[in-house]
């Protein structure tokens, strides 16, 4: 009887979560005036929006953009924090707390706080409207979240480990290469993760320093994307894409659930 | 260690630090002192580069204009009720992952995926299904006879905003679920077993027991969940624009800069968004230490 209402818990907390998707995916395989009933499931499931996606060419060149970009700001943050995470996890000089505390505080900063800044800042470098400039400003978030987990996940590590390579006379770079990385190399495949989905999914830097359709990214592309007259939104288009860019995420999500979670929980939970 | 290999060990880390601290102090530490600096000149985007130094004259103007009280309102407004819902929701969710139950795996690989997916595409999912003609929320409720016609939710301005915490909610309650359940599972059983012989029930040990030990995870959690919840843009942006009746700080910030071309006010706005945030911070945390205290005797 207790496991009975448990059960029925459930089933509303799995409905209420993933209905919105079931509903994406329903519409975005209706066409035509089957578009506006409320069937749940499409009486004649139909490619058309999904065609009508890719014809135009530019719904592929913003996933390219996004792809780009996101790559491109996860493997140069795990760079410079693998690094700073070394300095920061396994040394004690002074002023190390107050850096990690102001590396929290920048993780947290509101975005718009270095819009006009920033705004100038790709300008003056001519990377206006290009996807250098958007990476660029992403490194603003993805940065210390990035070396704030790495460094947590740095702290663990065996202090024998360090103290045998120091005594083979092994410089610090080589520890860390050589000794640090191969062993962090999940909990950077995780970070990597997290820092790809938070650029993937980013918005106001990429609406704001972008102009043209060819360097739009995934997400401005889908609050801008318009039909014929402002007043006619094709649905069935927009639910198309929103699927099109969900579905690698949630098999990311699945392929590395128990990684994420931990990933997650080491920057929030011990900090 | 001597002192002079203590000195080389701290010149080390110094280097290593060396790149990172130079990215950010490109990306985030000179735009935000130029941000500032905008604030108080008459910098627009039409003329860029000639700018007066103009005192206080931006944040007298923000100060007297209603929208921006409106979009301080709207954004505490939001990220109170819609941090307080995710914190009890969450937690609610983490206890029932935390019985031992067979399928609960499902249930978390499933929230993650809300959680996973761009803001922008949650908030045009929920536009669809709150169509004032076409939604299947307006076709729903009609049928279960809660409303007599379909309304248009994202033109109401207190409807709007109902349901721009509700998809806030729907997108970040697995977030502090996980978070709490991270804590939950650092709970020693033994402790809660022994309340339990010593005649606790279950409700008893989650008050008495289980939210005491895990308070500190609990706050950090909300205290992440509440920074980000006042810097919100995405979900009023693409869900009802720029409108006075539901833009958040951000977002009238951002229309000042870009829209209307303000890059003196806009950042101003954006400075004094800066504030808020701060004071709210530092009021959670103060809050929360001082319970702490209570708690602790």
């Amino acid at each position: 009887m207790r496991h009975l209402g448990l059960w029925l818990l459930l089933a509303v907390l799995l409905g209420w979560t993933l209905f919105p998707f079931w509903w994406a995916i329903a519409t975005s395989l209706k066409a035509g005036p089957a578009l506006f009933d409320t069937a749940l499931l499409p009486r004649a499931p139909t490619g058309a929006n999904y065609a009508a996606l890719f014809r135009e060419g530019r719904f592929g060149r913003s996933i390219l953009n996004s792809a780009l970009v996101a790559g491109a700001v996860a493997a140069l943050s795990l760079a410079l924090s693998a690094s700073a995470a070394y300095a920061l996890g396994r040394i004690a000089f002074r002023g190390r707390g107050l850096l990690l505390a102001t590396i929290l505080g920048v993780s947290m900063f509101p975005q718009v706080a270095v819009l006009s800044g920033m705004f100038e800042l790709i300008r003056a470098l001519g990377l206006y409207n290009t996807l250098a400039g958007v990476a660029l400003s992403y490194l603003i978030f993805t940065l210390p979240f990035t070396t704030w987990i790495l460094t947590t996940f740095m702290r663990e590590l065996p202090r024998e480990l360090e103290e045998a390579a120091v005594m083979d006379g092994a410089s610090p770079f080589v520890t860390v290469t050589r000794i640090f990385l191969p062993l962090l190399a999940p909990a950077m495949a995780t970070t990597g993760l997290l820092a790809f989905i938070a650029a993937w999914n980013e918005f106001l830097f990429a609406l704001t320093f972008t102009l043209t359709d060819g360097m739009r990214t995934v997400p401005v592309a889908i609050a801008l994307i318009s039909g014929a007259s402002a007043f006619e939104l094709p649905w069935g288009r927009i639910m198309a894409a929103s699927v099109v860019v969900t579905l690698p995420l949630v098999l990311l999500v699945l392929a590395f659930q128990r990684r994420i979670v931990a990933g997650l929980t080491a920057g929030a939970v011990k900090g | 260690m001597s002192a002079a290999a203590e000195r080389r060990r701290a010149r080390t880390a110094w280097l290593f630090l060396a790149p990172m601290l130079l990215a950010l102090a490109l990306v985030a530490a000179w735009p935000l002192a130029r941000t500032t600096w905008l604030g108080f000149t008459d910098a627009t985007l039409f003329a860029p580069g000639a700018q007066r130094f103009v005192g206080l004259a931006n944040y007298r103007l923000l100060f007297a204009d209603p929208d921006w009280w409106r979009a301080v309102a709207n954004t505490l407004v939001f990220a109170t009720v819609s941090v307080a819902l995710e914190t009890v929701l969450g937690l609610l969710v983490a206890l029932l992952l935390d019985a031992k139950l067979r399928g609960r795996g499902v249930l978390r690989a499933a929230m993650l995926v809300p959680w996973a997916i761009p803001t922008v595409v949650s908030a045009q999912l929920w536009a669809w299904m709150l169509h004032d003609q076409h939604g299947v929320v307006n076709a729903m409720l009609v049928a279960l006879g809660v409303i007599a016609e379909p309304r248009a939710w994202l033109a109401e301005p207190w409807a709007a905003m109902a349901w721009i915490v509700a998809v806030d909610v729907w997108k970040s309650t697995p977030f502090m679920a996980l978070l709490s359940l991270a804590a939950l599972q650092l709970v020693p059983r033994a402790v809660m077993e022994a309340a339990r012989i010593d005649g606790l029930g279950p409700v008893g040990i989650f008050f008495r027991i289980t939210l005491p030990l895990i308070r500190p995870a609990l706050l950090v959690a909300i205290l992440f969940r509440l920074l980000d919840a006042l810097r919100v843009f995405d979900l009023m942006y693409v869900l009802a624009g720029s409108g006075p009746a539901t833009a958040s700080m951000s977002v009238h910030a951002r229309q000042l800069l870009v829209d209307f071309g303000e890059v003196g006010e806009g950042s101003a706005a954006a400075t004094a968004l800066v504030l808020v945030v701060v004071a709210c911070a530092t009021l959670v945390a103060w809050l929360g230490r001082l319970r702490l205290g209570g708690a602790g005797r």
